[in-house]
């Protein structure tokens, strides 16, 4: 049997970063004597005003005709490749194979490709002829492709380099051309984001779509019974699974409204000392401090909730005679709330300072009090920031899952009491994926429809709050 | 008090246009010529000294303003007119490093006294600032911000009673009768400005003191401010600051020019503008410095 592993001395060819490289140093050249071609063109000419643009621009013009093209070609070429090679190596394989379903096809070309790569991996296996030799015909492409995008790419770096050596011309708008790539460039790094975003929502829209083809929707979201353990055998008894989602979204709003009690008077009335009333250097002193509660990372917060704080809540309620579970919604709304004062407090400060003076001078200058003055004018006034400062303290609580985890327990009970233990949907999403998962079972997918429906919800909270805002704003210049 | 003796060299005949005016800052006096004082006077200030951190700002200043009267104060920028016009109704009182020193009374009776409230003041002198600064809110609102925050009234009707009469009498009634609770802040400029007199009017104040009310607006709304201060002074004193000479001259009954803080002339508006008595209040308004 001839089977010898492809060594690279055959074909000389460069690897893809290579040819980044290489193309960047051109680029650079392309710069530095597009800028002195410029500079030199309007030195010869002698007069002011030749060249439309600053010779700078000219180089920048030349080094983006050297790098864009290339980099195209690049990508598409490593793009189109694997997708090129994974056909041509199917039609190698024999009819018998190719009869057989997608993922086995799948399965059949990756072993082709695992052979060739590493022939010595597999010493037991014996894999059959067909196999060994579009392996070996694999390699040969993977080379041929390789050198022949070689090839094309210095190809294009000179015929690139010296179209764009001939461009530089004083009429040539360099500086609009530069700054039009760059706005696309800038539009591509923007479209980044979005199209994650999109990508993300879309991809859990689905799962929940396929979790909402097991389970009624109305039932997940009317359900008052959350228990998500499915059976794994058909015969197994007493595990039927219960995905109704309301204790849950009652523990959330619970435990956030419990936070936000806290946040918001604690949060609003500092910020309201700090801006108005505390000296300069208090307020320096301050305000940093402040700003750290937010730096705690949450899950020492969790167990100072847990180790304290519950045990302290459940003690006092033990004097009080009333029954405290160990694990209660109240210690972790409690201390969440803390977590999120400086969420509330640094923003509102900040836009109450933003608060021009002149509009206190006003209100003062009627005998108006500092107080007056306050909830008159300087809230009202900064208000909209305010509020945005408050959601996002509310998305951070409704988000928040390693408290909760630690402080309020992990049982779904279907309660408003604070001194009960609940659940969130953040943490019974941590519950349903941790360990290993089977993909396609409702219990898996649900945590992406409790996703779907934590999103939904926030959004609707962003939504009414931008409502809200704009509907009682009070403008200032 | 200082005596005149660093004063000599002031009137120097050797001060003619365009000579350079360094005397200007050597020895002052806080000796004011003219006459800052008054048998009818409304509000008088007696030998104020103002500073700001360790800077005195206001030199040992005495000046009368007469009921219902318009008095305006000139100078060249920096010299404090602002800081003065802030004394008459404690606005400084609202910075940290402001100190004042002296006795100005309202009615004879000392606004600086320890057991002078500051809102009854202030309701009794009030103040339109340099720029227009309405409250974002609705021109209804910010007329019965004062109103309200005083407890003048009871009754809806009343306040409705109150923001038309002051709307009126800041002549602006017509131009927003029809949008009553739409922002103030979507007026124009001198809309603006008359809306902060209006809000200033609502709590019947005695003074009402104005800082450079016309500098941020264009000349028509300029004249219409003007003719309002001739109409307000009917019924209220009036104490204004003002950069511009023709203002002070169109509008007042007496002119107080300062200089470096000092207190340097007080006569009629005629008398200042045709005939001044003083150096620097000449080479002020003939344009040699300002
Ligand atoms: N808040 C302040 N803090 C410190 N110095 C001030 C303050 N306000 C004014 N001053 C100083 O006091 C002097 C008089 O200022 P001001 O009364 O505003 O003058 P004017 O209104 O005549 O232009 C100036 O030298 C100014 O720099
Ligand atoms: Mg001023």
């Amino acid at each position: 049997m001839q089977y010898i592993g492809y060594k690279g001395n055959e074909l000389t060819y460069m690897e893809t970063p290579t040819l980044i490289i290489i193309t960047l140093l051109c680029a650079t050249g392309a710069y530095i004597l597009g800028r002195n071609r410029a500079s030199n063109i309007a030195y010869r000419a002698g007069k002011k005003n030749v060249l439309h643009s600053l010779p700078y621009y000219y180089g920048v013009l030349s080094a983006l005709w050297c790098v864009l093209p290339c980099l195209f070609i690049v990508l598409a070429w490593n793009l189109l490749d694997d997708y090129v090679v994974h056909t041509a190596i199917v039609k190698l394989l024999p009819g018998s194979v190719q009869a057989l379903p997608d993922s086995e096809i799948e399965l059949m070309v990756n072993t082709v490709i695992n052979n060739a790569l590493y022939p010595n991996a597999l010493i037991g296996s014996n894999p059959p002829d067909y196999i060994l030799q579009a392996g070996q015909d694999y390699l040969r492409w993977q080379q041929l492709s390789q050198l022949s995008l070689t090839v094309v790419v210095l190809i294009s770096l000179g015929l690139a380099f010296s179209l764009g050596w001939l461009w530089i011309k004083p009429k040539v708008h360099a500086r609009q051309q530069v700054e039009r790539v760059f706005q696309w460039f800038l539009l591509f790094c923007a479209s980044i984001a979005v199209v994650t975003t999109i990508g993300i929502v879309l991809s859990v829209l689905f799962e929940s779509l396929r979790f909402f083809q097991s389970v009624n929707l109305f039932d997940f979201i009317f359900g008052t019974h959350w228990s998500p353990q499915t059976a794994l055998r058909i015969d197994q008894v007493g595990a039927s699974g219960a995905f109704g989602a309301v204790p849950l979204f009652l523990g959330t709003l619970l435990i956030s409204f419990i936070a936000m009690l806290v946040a918001v008077p604690a949060g609003l009335m500092s910020a309201i000392y700090l801006s108005e009333y505390a000296s300069p250097r208090f307020r320096a002193t301050v305000k940093p401090i402040l700003e750290i509660l937010a730096g705690i990372p949450s899950v020492v917060y969790g167990f100072f909730a847990a180790l304290t704080v519950a045990p302290f809540i459940r003690d006092v309620g033990d004097l009080l005679g009333l029954d405290v579970s160990s694990e209660s919604a109240l210690a972790a709304g409690l201390v969440m709330g803390v977590m999120i004062i400086p969420y509330v407090s640094s923003l509102s400060d900040d836009v109450i300072k933003a608060v021009p003076q002149s509009l206190r001078d006003g209100s003062l200058g009627l005998g108006a009090t500092q107080s007056e003055t306050i909830k008159l004018v300087v809230i009202p006034a900064a208000l909209p920031g305010i509020v945005s400062g408050i959601l996002l303290a509310a998305s951070r609580a409704i988000g928040e899952t390693m408290i909760v985890v630690m402080a309020a327990g992990l049982a779904a009970h279907l309660t408003v009491n604070p001194l009960e233990s609940v659940t969130t949907i953040t943490v019974q999403i941590v519950t349903l994926l941790v360990g290993d998962q089977e993909f396609d079972s409702p219990k898996t997918l649900s945590a992406f429809a409790l996703g779907l429906m934590l999103f939904i919800v926030t959004l609707i909270l962003n939504y009414v709050a931008l409502y809200v805002v704009r509907h009682y704003r009070e403008e200032y210049e | 008090m200082n005596s005149n003796s660093g004063y000599n060299g002031l009137f120097d005949p050797m001060l003619a246009p365009g000579r350079t005016l360094d005397f200007a800052q050597q020895g002052l006096s806080n000796k004011t010529v003219g006459n800052p004082f008054s048998e009818k006077a409304k509000m008088s200030v007696r030998n104020l000294n103002v500073y700001y951190d360790n800077k005195q700002a206001i030199h040992d200043v005495s000046l009368d303003i007469k009921r219902n009267e318009v008095m305006a104060m000139i100078g060249p920028s920096g010299c404090g007119k602002s800081t003065f016009l802030r004394c008459l109704n404690r606005m400084n009182d609202t910075l940290d490093n402001c100190r004042v020193e002296g006795e100005v009374t309202l009615d004879e009776h000392n606004i600086y006294d320890r057991k002078q409230d500051v809102v009854p003041l202030r309701a009794r002198v009030g103040i339109v600032f340099q720029k227009p600064n309405p409250f974002p809110k609705s021109i209804y609102e910010n007329v019965a911000y004062g109103p309200k925050v005083h407890g003048l009234v009871s009754r809806r009707a009343q306040l409705d009673e109150i923001v038309e009469d002051s709307l009126r009498k800041a002549s602006l009634w017509d131009e927003v009768k029809d949008r009553l609770f739409s922002p103030g802040t979507g007026l124009s400029g001198g809309q603006q400005q008359r809306l902060c007199i209006a809000r200033t009017i609502a709590v019947s104040p005695e003074v009402i003191l104005m800082d450079e009310p016309c500098s941020a607006l264009d000349p028509i709304a300029t004249a219409r401010i003007e003719e309002l201060m001739a109409e307000l002074s009917q019924n209220f004193t009036i104490a204004i600051v003002t950069h511009s000479m023709q203002q002070a001259a169109r509008v007042s009954n007496r002119t107080a020019y300062f200089h470096m803080g000092r207190l340097i002339e007080v006569n009629d508006t005629r008398r200042v503008f045709t005939n001044p008595e003083h150096e620097l209040t000449e080479a002020y308004i003939t344009g040699r410095f300002g």
